[in-house]
């Protein structure tokens, strides 16, 4: 067992996997020589050479094509966008083409590549450096969709990404960076795919959540403690393909639930989650679906601003208590 | 003449369409006017950098430094109603075009009475009003933006023209390449600077591009130049043929302005992937040295090239007083600005009622 941050934990996914798989690549702008702009590639110049860790252009749309064509020819890239609001930059080579490939070639090729990077708010980035935008791609076909919320989970469905035969785009919270750290085991281990986690187990309500929310629901759960609330935590860990089992199963023991997320509340993910226990657990339901999310705003800079755009843990619990009054 | 700023020039309430290269009736005018932009943006800049330091400042600061002939040589020239769309390192871009200090700094301490109101930091704001197209991050992505409101002002029947910059790595994006396509096919009155500083954040110039920056302009059907970027006479006389040229429905004209990014990439970067005898060399080519000592060998005395005048000093001390005391905007606010709701359609009015329709836009 060793400690390491968030960040540690995909640095040493990405470098492992490297080792151990030579046709794992990592391409994406500063990656190299600088060790890309939040250090996640430190050192991987050196280790693995200019050949396999490469300095793009700025050129988000060439990197995710790029990307593309090595995967369909055999290799296993892992693109870096430098912040995930970049991404829109490179959306069309990932929706129109990673995503559709096996299905216009019949199911005869496959497209083993990450899109990975730094995502989310509440580190004063403004506009185009806080954005949680997983919701867009889970509308797509062919993309799975991770986000995890702890640094063993994000070195495991690292693993996981890398090794999937699927385009795989991976948002890491950049609040949770550096905040996170934890201790992991050395020996190698990947999370699956797809499969949800109990973050902590209750009876009264459900609060599905991913992400950086994760843990202020936690901090939620055990404030509601205190009004004798036996909370169940759901981390997803996976958006696209979605843990249905584990969500349903929660919903059908205590009755009640809720939905976390920092994606603005229009068009979320939470939408989504809401209509499939509308439309497969409406017995067990005792109250409505809740909500929380951000305001339907673009993330503002300045400080009270952002704060007042982005869910906290008050409004977590007071959601929570009114659900389990209602 | 008043040639500090061309914010107090216009509140003069003179003939508004007039450049503060045209309000300068002789070459010493012109000098002494540049070479006041100059120090007020690197005051200004330098202010913030500190402000940033005593952590005042919460969001990224891209600093222009060494970089300001760049801005103050293609705006100083310009008139009111020519637009600018400056990107990060442009902030100096903003004062020259005649945004108040005391406004620059609202916006990157997030206040209230700043352009965005808080919603950003900056240089993602602007004021149409003055010809100021702000940028978001997305490198480049401000660049169809210049050509469309280049169109417009044409259509409107105007000669207006838009300096849109650019650092030379975002010229590897395709909002780049497709910018410049449609302003070739339309012959665009756009002017398109690309400050060449060496580094796109630590990428050195031989992995951005495979030939020099320049010449991707003339792909696209525009003359296109590389000049010495820390020459702030250069850049001035360079971007004045290109802003005539376009005015006159010739097209845009890429002009590449070698210079160097004396600090990191930003305030968080160190910079150590380069050479410290690389920055040293680029130091003695500092460009208000360059200035200053072309002056004096030109009449000028010492006296009279102050650094900076006590007057650039006080209105950027005053400007941190404004934007200190301007209270952050409240929480709520940050539902606000999304949408225009206001009744009927928005009709174009020339702020130039009597302004007579360009003879080559006669179809
Ligand atoms: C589309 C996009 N990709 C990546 C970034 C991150 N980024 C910000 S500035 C920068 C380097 C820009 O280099 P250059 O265009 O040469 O301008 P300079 O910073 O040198 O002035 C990068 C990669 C971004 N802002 N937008
Ligand atoms: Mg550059």
């Amino acid at each position: 067992m060793h400690e390491v941050t968030f960040l540690g934990a995909i640095r040493e996914a990405i470098g492992e996997e490297m080792r151990r798989d030579p046709s794992v690549f990592v391409l994406g702008e500063d990656v190299g020589v600088y060790g890309g702009a939040f250090k996640v590639t430190d050192g991987f110049y050196k280790e693995f050479g200019a050949q396999r860790v490469i300095d793009t252009p700025i050129s988000e749309s060439a990197i995710v094509g790029v990307a593309i064509g090595a995967a369909i020819k055999g290799m296993r890239p892992i693109a870096e966008m430098q912040f995930m609001d970049f991404i829109s930059c490179g959306f069309d080579q990932i929706v129109n083409e990673a995503a559709t490939y096996r299905y216009r070639y019949g199911g005869n090729l496959s497209v083993p590549m990450v899109v990975r990077g730094p995502s989310g708010g509440n580190v004063h980035g403004g506009l185009f450096h806080s954005q949680s935008r997983e919701a867009w791609f889970t509308q797509v076909a062919g993309l799975k969709v991770v986000m995890p919320a702890t640094a063993y989970d994000a070195k495991g469905l690292l693993k996981a990404s890398i090794r999937d035969n699927n385009p795989v785009i991976f948002f890491e919270h950049k609040y949770l960076y550096r905040r996170v750290k934890e201790t992991i085991p050395d020996d190698d281990y990947i999370v699956p795919l797809g499969k949800a986690r109990i973050a902590s187990e209750g009876t009264d309500l459900t609060i599905i959540t991913w992400g950086a929310m994760v843990q202020h629901c936690l901090s939620a759960a055990e404030l509601l403690e205190e009004d004798a609330l036996n909370v169940e935590v759901i981390d997803l860990r996976t958006l696209l393909p979605l843990d249905k089992t584990t969500i349903l199963e929660s919903v059908k023991k205590t009755n009640r639930a809720m939905i976390v997320y920092e994606a603005p509340r229009t068009g979320g993910y939470g939408g989504e989650i809401a209509a499939i226990l509308a439309e497969e657990a409406f017995e067990y339901l005792d109250a409505p679906v809740v909500r929380v999310a951000s305001v339907d705003a673009h993330v503002p800079f300045s400080p009270p601003l952002e704060k007042y755009y982005l869910p906290n843990v008050t409004d977590i619990v007071e959601s929570a208590r009114k659900l389990a009054k209602y | 003449m008043d040639v500090k700023t061309n914010a107090s020039r216009r509140k003069g309430g003179a003939d508004e369409r007039v450049s503060g290269g045209e309000a300068a009736q002789s070459r010493r005018e012109l000098l002494a006017g540049l070479y006041y932009q100059l120090w007020r943006v690197r005051h200004f800049e330098d202010s913030v950098a500190r402000l940033n330091k005593q952590g005042k400042i919460l969001g990224g600061v891209y600093s222009g430094r060494g970089q300001e002939a760049i801005v103050v040589g293609t705006v100083f020239g310009l008139r009111r109603d020519d637009m600018i769309a400056p990107v990060h390192r442009d902030i100096g871009a903003f004062l020259v075009k005649g945004m108040s200090a005391r406004l620059v700094m609202a916006q990157i301490m997030a206040r209230e009475s700043a352009p965005s109101r808080g919603k950003d930091s900056w240089t993602h704001t602007g004021d149409i009003e003055i010809g100021i197209i702000g940028s978001t991050s997305m490198l480049a992505s401000s660049m169809p933006i210049a050509v469309g409101a280049g169109l417009a002002a044409r259509m409107q029947g105007m000669d207006s023209v838009v300096v849109s910059f650019f650092g030379e790595g975002s010229t590897a994006r395709g909002d780049f390449h497709e910018a410049l396509n449609f302003a070739g096919i339309h012959k665009a009155p756009c002017v398109w600077v690309c400050e060449n500083n060496q580094y796109a954040y630590s990428t050195p110039t031989h992995l951005e591009s495979p030939v020099p920056f320049y010449k991707r302009g003339e792909a696209y059907g525009m003359p296109s130049l590389a000049i010495d970027g820390n020459d702030v006479l250069t850049v001035y006389e360079t971007t004045m043929q290109a802003v005539e040229r376009a005015r006159r429905g010739e097209g845009g004209t890429v002009i590449e302005c070698v210079t160097y990014r004396m600090e990191g990439h930003s305030e968080a970067d160190q910079a150590t992937y380069r050479d410290r005898a690389e920055v040293e060399e680029w130091r003695k080519k500092d460009p208000i040295l360059r200035l200053r000592s072309h002056m004096l060998a030109n009449g000028f005395t010492e006296e009279e090239l102050p650094e900076p005048a006590p007057s650039i000093i006080d209105e950027v001390r005053d400007a941190i007083d404004w934007a200190t005391r301007s209270p952050l905007p409240d929480g709520r606010q940050a539902v606000e600005d999304i949408y225009d709701e206001s009744a009927g359609v928005t009709h174009w009015a020339s702020p130039y009622p009597n302004y007579v329709r360009i003879p080559w836009l006669g179809r």
